[in-house]
């Protein structure tokens, strides 16, 4: 314990922390516990000296609205379908890298790249590859000069209108779920390879002496021993899709979704983005503790079933 | 089943590339190790003996020479198809396993003609298990148990797939002393019951001594001497040998070889033929002096430590090469502890002399003791 006479310092040196902390967490925190049971809260209305009362209102409202449940579904779907196919993804380059010794260490750094570039960056270079760029004039969307549909049409298929106007939900699905599963892999890649070399080599010896096939020492060995490392970038692969938003941003622009559908592939943060714009601080608050409260289920959901294969 | 190794080589490349040195772990090894016997490697730290046994179990490749088991060519067959079973000196139990799950594990690897039933193996797995005497554990963690239990585990997990050869690494490094001593018994007597030819590494000569049927003492990669662990003992080829086997070690002092006159310092403590003059090292096992009133050799007298059983007569000597002259006697035998020096008589077959130069044995037929 630190002497009484002493503490003062320890305040003074915490303090910065301690004043960051209260203004931009926790004063924000309460706020948007406040806001959210506000009816019909919004800024300029309290500036301009309105009242608002007590009550839940906004939650009923955010649930009422059709577009609250499509930025549901998206975000339900691009999470359920990106965390499992990233995670196996991850996992099989991360044992691919972990096995070869050259060349390792610039591979490394390739797959860490996407990591440390911008995602709206990387956001405009998948719409320019999925693109159409330009029509020929009577040749309809045969004629594109995006990357993908050049390599798909080179293969002798038919182009598919990816993300431009007239594009369907499922392609544009498609895309969204290239993107976040290539943009999620380099740190799942970083952490399970850093799992991986932490692993005793004597148990791959052992494995060996005992005529182990390859894919059995994958499943029974690797796997096992790699959990605790796997259940961590699962929850936290949640939890990152579940607050999916850049990611359309950077492919689609700020009309969330294909220019005759604007919107269409909007998340629940943009829903939240969406009311602020427009005032209505309440309602924004009420959406991001449904938020809030989706992911703290998902989450204990997932702790729960991964406590029981976490091995040790 | 016999293993027979040939001119085993094992050189490691060097890692500075620069330096280009290159580095000999196991230089020219040749050995027949008989079927059903208990073979200790041993010897200090980096004396290749890890080596020899990876290069047996095929984790590792030999630079040059051959391995047979029994008459087959092994040398080139990898690990998995060479049915060995191997303990790791961390024993390297899966630790999400359970000890049945663990122990089944070598058997479920099984394909084609060697396929089990699922009865089948479980049988092995509990017949293995209680050989060692674990199969009251089947059905904890390996982070469950005690080091010795550990130790069992990995021991039934290579006996479970029956291999032809088992290979230990340090098996009893990783447990107290009280443990090492009840380990030890039982490793000799799974191998007695099981008969499979047994080869085991350590450092510690003792515990090799104690359970080896054949001891192979190494040093730098070359080996030094083989055989019978009281052959070796009694009987070292070299001042290596001398030093390395015996506890407390053997005291060794500086001397020479005059007209059959074997000197420390000035006083003449034996004569023997046999041997040119020359300056020699003397080895003395603790046990092979004892003190008499008109003994030959008279040191300084430190202490003396009573043990129970026996009393160990702790001085020193200006020849010397160990920091104490020691000698082992019966504790029934006293001495005066309040004297300035004692004198020992020196037991001709405790007694080694060594080529100062070559640090060889030299042999000598004994022509007066005291």
């Amino acid at each position: 314990m630190v002497d009484n006479k002493q503490q003062w310092k320890a305040w003074l040196y915490l303090s910065p922390a301690i004043v960051l902390l209260l203004v931009f967490t926790v004063w924000p925190i309460f706020n948007t516990l406040r806001m959210a049971f506000m009816e019909g809260y919004g800024n300029m209305a309290a500036i301009g000296g309105a009242t608002f009362e007590f009550g839940v209102d906004n939650f009923l409202k955010v649930i009422e609205y059709k577009k609250f449940l499509q930025c549901l579904q998206n975000t339900a779907i691009l999470c359920v379908a990106t965390v499992p196919i990233s995670t196996i993804l991850a996992l099989l380059i991360a044992v691919a890298l972990n096995s070869i010794k050259p060349l390792q260490k610039t591979l490394q750094t390739i797959f860490f790249l996407p990591y440390v570039t911008n995602s709206i960056a990387i956001g405009m270079v998948f719409a320019a590859m999925f693109n159409i760029v330009g029509l020929k004039q009577g040749a309809g969307v045969a004629d594109t000069w995006g990357i993908i549909n050049n390599v798909i049409q080179f293969f002798g298929g038919e182009p598919i209108n990816w993300i431009n106007a007239g594009s369907s939900y499922v392609a544009n699905m498609v895309v969204m779920i290239i993107y976040i599963v290539w943009n999620a892999l380099p740190f799942k890649i970083l952490i399970l390879l850093g799992g991986l070399q932490s692993i005793n080599k004597q148990y791959y010896d052992a494995a060996k002496v005992d005529g182990t096939r390859r894919g059995r020492v994958l499943t029974k060995i690797t796997i096992p021993l790699l959990s605790p490392m796997l259940a961590y970038v699962i929850i936290t692969g949640f939890i990152g899709g579940f607050k999916e938003y850049s990611s359309i941003i950077g492919i689609f622009g700020e009309i969330m979704g294909p220019a005759d559908d604007a919107g269409r592939l909007n998340t629940m943060v943009g829903f939240v983005y969406d009311a602020l714009e427009r005032d209505r601080q309440g309602r924004a608050s009420a959406a991001a503790l449904i938020l809030f409260a989706i992911i703290l289920v998902v989450t204990l959901i997932n702790n729960k079933v991964i406590k029981k294969r976490v091995h040790y | 089943m016999k293993v027979v190794l040939q001119n085993l080589t094992k050189i490691f490349p060097s890692r500075d590339k620069k330096a280009n040195k290159e580095v000999v772990a196991v230089n020219d090894f040749t050995f027949e190790i008989p079927d059903g016997q208990l073979v200790g490697l041993l010897g200090p730290s980096g004396c290749g003996k890890s080596t020899t046994l990876y290069m047996i179990s095929g984790l590792q490749k030999p630079t040059s020479g051959k391995i047979f088991f029994g008459d087959d060519d092994v040398t080139e067959l990898s690990t998995e198809n060479r049915g060995i079973g191997l303990v790791f000196q961390n024993y390297a139990l899966y630790p999400h396993m359970t000890v049945k799950q663990n122990i089944l594990f070598p058997l479920q690897n099984l394909k084609g003609k060697d396929k089990l039933s699922k009865q089948e193996m479980l049988d092995r797995a509990f017949e293995a298990a209680k050989l060692v005497q674990i199969d009251e554990l089947m059905d904890r963690k390996p982070s469950e148990l005690s080091g010795g239990q550990q130790q069992r585990v990995a021991i039934a997990r290579a006996l479970v797939k029956m291999p032809r050869v088992l290979l230990l690494d340090e098996p009893l490094s990783n447990l107290d002393a009280r443990l090492r001593l009840q380990t030890r018994e039982e490793i000799r007597r799974i191998q007695k019951e099981t008969g499979i030819t047994t080869v085991f590494v350590t450092h510690d000569q003792e515990e090799a001594m104690s359970i080896s049927d054949i001891i192979v003492v190494m040093k730098l990669g070359v080996v030094q001497q083989i055989g019978k662990p009281q052959a070796v003992y009694d009987d070292p080829q070299n001042l290596f040998v001398a030093k390395f086997l015996g506890t407390p070690p053997i005291n060794v002092l500086e001397g020479k070889v005059s007209d059959g006159k074997v000197y420390i310092g000035e006083q003449v403590v034996m004569e023997v033929d046999g041997v040119e003059d020359q300056d020699v090292y003397i080895g003395i096992r603790p046990e092979g002096i004892e003190p008499h009133p008109q003994g030959v050799l008279e040191c300084r007298l430190n202490n003396v430590e009573i043990m129970g059983r026996d009393a160990s007569v702790v001085s020193t000597h200006d020849a010397a090469l160990t920091p104490v002259v020691r000698a082992i006697i019966s504790s029934d035998i006293t001495v005066d502890t309040t004297a300035e020096t004692v004198r020992f008589n020196i037991k001709p077959h405790k007694f080694f002399l060594f080529s100062k130069e070559t640090e060889q044995r030299l042999y000598y037929e004994v022509k007066k003791h005291g």
